[in-house]
């Protein structure tokens, strides 16, 4: 471990910006992503649902 | 293109081509649901331990600093922007050769994943040449071509949506597709050859190892919980778009998502 504190941990050597810079972004990126795929798939199932029903009224 | 069916025709006749099965929307939703368990758990477990023997274990670059640490998510990024356009021109390939429905459902699906990939990586790597170049941004031919990609997903992303079955625009996405392949092996060669301001792909198996093993290994650490991400997202996304387009179809109904 290269480490002693949390503090020099965030500082990174003096680059504490650019490098958790680099890991924020990355990490909301994906987050984003994975709360797209979610929404897109929950709608699709939503879909799913309301159709069996429209052919049942139309019957 | 009548070689091109035929090659079909033969492929789709072949006895032993039982995973053939597999281009079928229907199997492939449950084969895909059922891969997908897996794939999350090896991004998960692989991103956690590349993250801790990068950003914990790995020691001090002797000129870089702590800046470094960047290459963990940055090399990945890139190489992931580079794989996955390879893989999309790929099943645009298989599908104009073979008409299966899947192979572009596949391509459509990767899509936004490159994109985001290639965003990354041009975040990520000009964060990480600002305090060493002393600029965020040039215009060498590493990062126009990477730049070029971003813009070659996005219109990818636009031809698909507009696509959705249509011939035409099908063989739209097909062109695209082609010629950015080009403007993939400009980035790829670029990094080692073309060098102006990038520090080179630092790994070189053929010389003696300019990184140390723990640098090494934690970038090929974050590259395989890369490549697993990305398989699990596409997957995922794939079957979203399965169920789009095969609203009204028996199987879908009957599925365990339809019920109420």
């Amino acid at each position: 471990m290269n480490w002693h504190s949390f503090a020099e941990f965030g500082e990174m050597g003096g680059y504490g910006v650019y490098v958790w810079g680099s890991y924020a972004m990355t990490a909301a990126a994906l987050a984003w992503e994975a709360l797209m795929l979610v929404q897109r798939q929950r709608r699709a199932c939503q879909e799913l649902r309301d159709q069996p029903r429209l052919r049942a009224g139309q019957r | 293109m009548t070689r091109a069916m035929n090659l079909a025709a033969f492929v789709a006749r072949m006895p032993q081509a039982r995973w053939f099965r597999f281009t079928a929307p229907a199997t492939f939703y449950a084969l895909a649901g059922r891969l997908l368990p897996w794939c999350w758990g090896a991004a998960a477990l692989f991103g956690l331990a590349g993250l801790v023997l990068g950003l914990g274990l790995a020691p001090t670059d002797l000129q870089q600093g702590d800046a470094y640490r960047v290459i963990f998510i940055h090399v990945p990024a890139v190489w992931m922007s580079l794989v996955i356009y390879v893989v999309i021109a790929g099943w645009v390939g298989l599908s104009r050769v073979l008409k299966t429905r899947l192979s572009s459902m596949m391509a459509t699906a990767l899509a936004p994943t490159g994109a985001l990939m290639t965003f990354i990586a041009l975040w990520t790597g000009s964060l990480w040449g600002k305090p060493f170049w002393g600029t965020w941004w040039i215009w060498d031919a590493h990062l126009t071509a990477e730049l070029v990609l971003l813009f070659h997903y996005l219109g990818l992303m636009l031809l698909q949506a507009c696509s959705a079955g249509a011939r035409r625009s099908d063989r739209a996405v097909a062109v695209l597709a082609l010629v950015g392949v080009v403007n993939v092996s400009i980035v790829y060669f670029s990094v080692s050859s073309w060098n102006t301001l990038n520090p080179g792909s630092g790994i070189d198996f053929t010389r003696a190892p300019s990184m140390s093993g723990m640098m090494l290994g934690g970038t090929l650490l974050m590259a395989a919980a890369f490549w697993a991400w990305s398989i699990a997202v596409a997957l995922h996304r794939v079957r979203s778009i399965i169920l789009e387009s095969e609203l009204g179809n028996e199987w879908t109904a009957e599925l365990p998502e339809a019920r109420p």
